[in-house]
């Protein structure tokens, strides 16, 4: 089976040939043609995680490392020591993602077909989508940081490239896509410096960026393998040999050096202890995973990169690309298992982030809005996961996350086509296809109407006129609710149990306070998406938009249904030990033994009766509170929020409802004194001084200075006084040399006589100084 | 062996009296006419020399060249009397004082 090991390649490149074939052939094969491949690639590449996924099972979860054809020494600098190559690493924790990836990937790749019909740029949506396959599955295949370094900045591209894809949509909206785009980007350049900053650190330390070498398995802390019950004690027969030979991957040198203690590394200006040169760099990646995966502060960029089309909200910004951060925190897990000060950072900042963004979700208007909040609060959950240790429940969380979110997401999306439709049911008959139609023939409409297909005020009674999207957004918003038996509680609850045992069990700060504020979290969700449900599809319609709303078609339906069955029964992959029934039939923790082969520091958490409980009844006290404020009566003319109208929350509504004026901030000690610095540096430094004063000034006369210089006294007054004094020398001289031709023949005669005369004389000088005796 | 012998010295006398009689007329004659006549003599004044010598020494290499001046003497009669009698039918005069155009 270790050879199925070998596809692993496979998964990056049959994206990546799907995404060329569109790229120069998508003209010419059609729409149909570029869905056919597409689709395809991405469902390929699923096959091979599936069949990954099956090697791995039947290896016994034996991690592996497969080499990348031709790209084996990717960077290779011998005389530095580094060696940095394109490895694949196959463990139960890259297979995880692998198969949310490609799997949820291949969903909304359908979606999308039915989705961006018609729309002027379909194969480019479909490169970019198979682009987008390509970097995040080198993302989470790669054996090293910089691999995940590489997937990291292009899952970013993509994700500007697609947030930006309607950069033309006229009045105005083109501009406001492409300002979220360019503010994606920027927002995560902040925290793509403190990865890389916590990539050298790590380099330094350890000498190489590997996370574990090939053969070598995870090394487990020697304390955990004894405090942890029998049952789920990882069971590696390599930990039999102690101490590996060779160089080791960072996670093993890292668990090796924490078990000996007492190791320094040496920064030139300083040397740190071994522990706090981990916390720096945990916290370096934590700024990182802000970026990524939307946390405090960080966190702004997510909700205006809803402008993208909904397949990519679903995908990059909910399901697969803002995990990475979680992922990449998750993969690091020895690390942050070493740091409290880093841990309790992390939990802070997931926790609150959960809390914000829950309490934001509840004053929105926008339908996609309330997801990118909820997603923001949902991610918080699961870095808060990681700051408590609970590994396994980040994964799970991520795991069912991608199923609700990608779920609720394509629902939002099915409803704004619906809403279109009606829209233009109403405004233009004669256009049958209504998406994307040249700017000339619909702008004047824009401008009139200004209609919003994703405003919740123009929506309302789509319950029965979108039937099938309806039924699958209750499955999701359950889900993501928390109400038990659907995916949300497990992983939910897992993540509370985790905190909450933290607190009691090691009586950390952290997990009381993290339990407090993702139990709070977990309510306002339950609250702002029971909202949702009703404005959206209770009461009636509001708008004669959504009177005329149509169900989208199955190719959309389809993946919105697979998605609702696997929100609901995507939790039961890790029933915790002590849930009855369930927990006999699907085993119990299934998903935590699973990652703890290569999660070294994943344990499960137990069962708490109590807790659950309290959980579920909080989440559905929040729907039945949430029902009973956004009652029929309530929503039957919206134009204000029930919440508003009440005095004693319209405060809380109108600080929710403008985002804790956490933009204006920004905007105001960041972009407006950066603008301002920007201006001052282009009007007085660039143009006054460099410009004016340096260039002109300086620069300028200096040099004409120096020209006038070489020019009148040096060029003129001596090199061409030299030559032209020269030349009247030759000319004088050839004046006097001339008298002697006369141009008498006699003359030249008289000459040669001479001449040979004197010829003679000098040949016959031996014979004249004989003759005279000399 | 009928005919007296004369002495070398005296050919030789001969033949330096001729070649300086010859360098005077083309140094003090004006006449083109006369220079050349006098050019000649000296010509011949060599060619007396290389006889003389020839003989005295029994080798026929003097008397050779002797041939050869002949034949270059005759070759330059015939363009230098060609050309006196274009520079004639041009300016008149064979005057050589007067010949000096290059000059100016």
């Amino acid at each position: 089976m270790e050879n199925f090991f070998d596809l692993v390649p496979l998964i990056v490149l049959i994206p990546l040939i799907g995404m060329l074939v569109n790229l120069f052939a998508g003209r010419q094969i059609g729409e149909r043609g570029v869905a056919i491949v597409a689709v395809g690639a991405s469902s390929l590449a699923f096959l091979i995680a599936v069949i990954l996924w099956i090697a791995q099972v039947q290896t016994g979860y034996e991690p592996g490392v497969v080499d990348m054809p031709l790209l084996a020494d990717w960077i290779s600098v011998p005389s530095a020591g580094l060696r940095i190559p394109w490895e694949f690493r196959v463990d139960t924790l890259s297979v995880t993602m692998m198969l949310v990836v490609t799997g949820v990937g291949s969903l909304i790749h359908l979606y999308a077909v039915g989705y961006m019909h018609g729309d002027a740029r379909f194969p480019r949506f479909f490169v970019y989508l198979n682009l987008f396959l390509v970097f995040m599955l080198i993302l989470v295949t790669g054996n090293n940081f910089l691999m995940m370094f590489v997937g990291w900045e292009g899952v970013g591209l993509c994700s500007f490239l697609l947030i930006g894809f309607w950069f033309d949509k006229p009045g105005g909206e083109g501009w406001k896509n492409s300002d979220a785009a360019r503010k994606a980007f920027i927002v995560n350049r902040v925290g793509d410096f403190g990865l890389i900053l916590g990539m050298l650190m790590t380099f330094w330390t350890f000498g190489t960026l590997d996370y574990y070498k090939p053969g070598e398995a995870p090394l487990a802390a020697h304390h955990e393998a004894e405090a942890e019950a029998p049952v789920f004690a990882p069971q590696f027969p390599q930990e039999e040999h102690a101490e590996p030979e060779g160089p080791l991957g960072v996670f093993n040198q890292a668990q090796l050096w924490l078990d000996e203690g007492g190791h320094e590394v040496d920064f030139g200006l300083v040397t740190l202890s071994f522990e706090t040169t981990l916390t720096i760099i945990t916290l370096l990646f934590l700024l990182g995973a802000t970026g990524k995966s939307a946390q405090i502060p960080l966190f702004v960029w997510l909700p205006d990169a809803m402008a993208g089309p909904t397949p990519v909200s679903a995908l990059i910004h909910a399901a697969t690309m803002v995990t990475a951060g979680v992922y990449m925190m998750v993969r690091s897990n020895v690390f942050y298992e070493a740091s409290t000060t880093a841990s309790f950072v992390v939990t802070l900042i997931g926790a609150s982030t959960a809390i914000v963004a829950g309490f934001i979700a509840v004053g929105q208007w926008d339908i996609k809005r309330v997801l990118a909040y909820s997603t923001v609060s949902q991610l918080g959950f699961m870095v808060a996961a990681v700051g408590v240790g609970a590994y396994a429940a980040a994964m799970f969380h991520l795991v069912t996350h991608a199923f609700f979110k990608a779920l609720l997401f394509l629902g939002s999306g099915s409803v704004i086509h619906g809403m279109e439709h009606g829209h233009h049911h109403l405004t233009d008959h004669d256009v049958e296809d209504h998406k994307h139609v040249p700017p000339h023939e619909h702008a004047p409409q824009v401008e009139t109407e200004r209609f919003d297909p994703q405003d919740m005020r123009n929506m309302g009674g789509l319950r029965h006129k979108m039937p099938g999207t309806y039924w699958t957004y209750i499955f999701g918003t359950l889900a993501l609710a928390g109400i038990i038996p659907f995916a949300g509680f497990w992983s939910k609850d897992e993540i509370l149990v985790d905190a909450l045992r933290l607190g009691l069990d090691e009586n950390r700060l952290d997990g009381y306070i993290a339990f407090a504020l993702l139990l709070t979290a977990a309510a306002f969700t339950a609250f702002y998406m029971w909202r949702q449900v009703s404005m959206v599809f209770y009461g009636q319609p509001r708008t004669p938009a959504a009177e005329h709303a149509e169900e989208s078609g199955p190719v959309m339906l389809v993946p919105l249904i697979v998605l609702a069955g696997l929100s609901l029964i995507g939790g039961f992959m890790n029933i915790p030990s002590g849930f009855p029934l369930l927990g006999r039939i699907f085993g119990e923790h299934q998903f935590t033994s699973w990652l703890e082969h290569s999660v070294v520091n994943a344990h499960a958490a137990g069962f708490l009766w109590l807790l659950a409980t309290v959980a579920v009844l909080l989440a559905a006290g929040a729907i039945i509170a949430a029902r009973v404020i956004y009652n029929d009566r309530a929503l039957r003319q919206l134009t204000d929020d029930p919440l508003e109208a009440n005095e004693r929350t319209a405060g809380a509504f109108a600080l929710a409802n403008a985002k804790l004026y956490w933009d204006e901030f920004y905007f105001s000690t960041i972009v407006y004194p950066y603008q301002r610095a920007a201006r001052w540096l282009a009007d007085r430094l660039d143009w006054a001084f460099w410009h004016d004063f340096v260039h002109d000034r300086v620069i300028g006369s200096s040099f004409q200075w120096a020209t006038e210089m070489l020019s009148n006294p040096i060029d003129r007054g001596i090199i061409d006084r030299a030559f032209d004094g020269l030349a009247r020398l030759v000319h004088n001289l050839a004046a006097r040399v001339r008298t002697i031709q006369t141009g008498y023949v006699r003359t030249y005669a008289l000459g040669v006589a001479f001449g040979a005369l004197l010829i003679l004389v000098i040949a016959l000088l031996p014979v004249l100084r004989d003759l005279l005796g000399l | 062996m009928g005919t007296p012998e004369v002495a070398i010295e005296l050919y030789v006398l001969l033949s330096a009296i001729l070649f300086v009689l010859g360098a005077m007329g083309v140094l003090l004659r004006r006449n083109a006419i006369l220079i050349f006549m006098s050019i000649e003599l000296m010509l011949n004044a060599a060619n007396l020399a290389l006889a003389a010598f020839a003989r005295q020494w029994g080798n026929g290499d003097g008397q050779l060249v002797v041939f050869f001046v002949m034949t270059v003497a005759a070759a330059e009669v015939a363009v230098g009397l060609a050309l006196i009698v274009t520079i004639f039918r041009t300016r008149q005069s064979i005057d050589i004082d007067t010949l000096h155009m290059f000059k100016d």
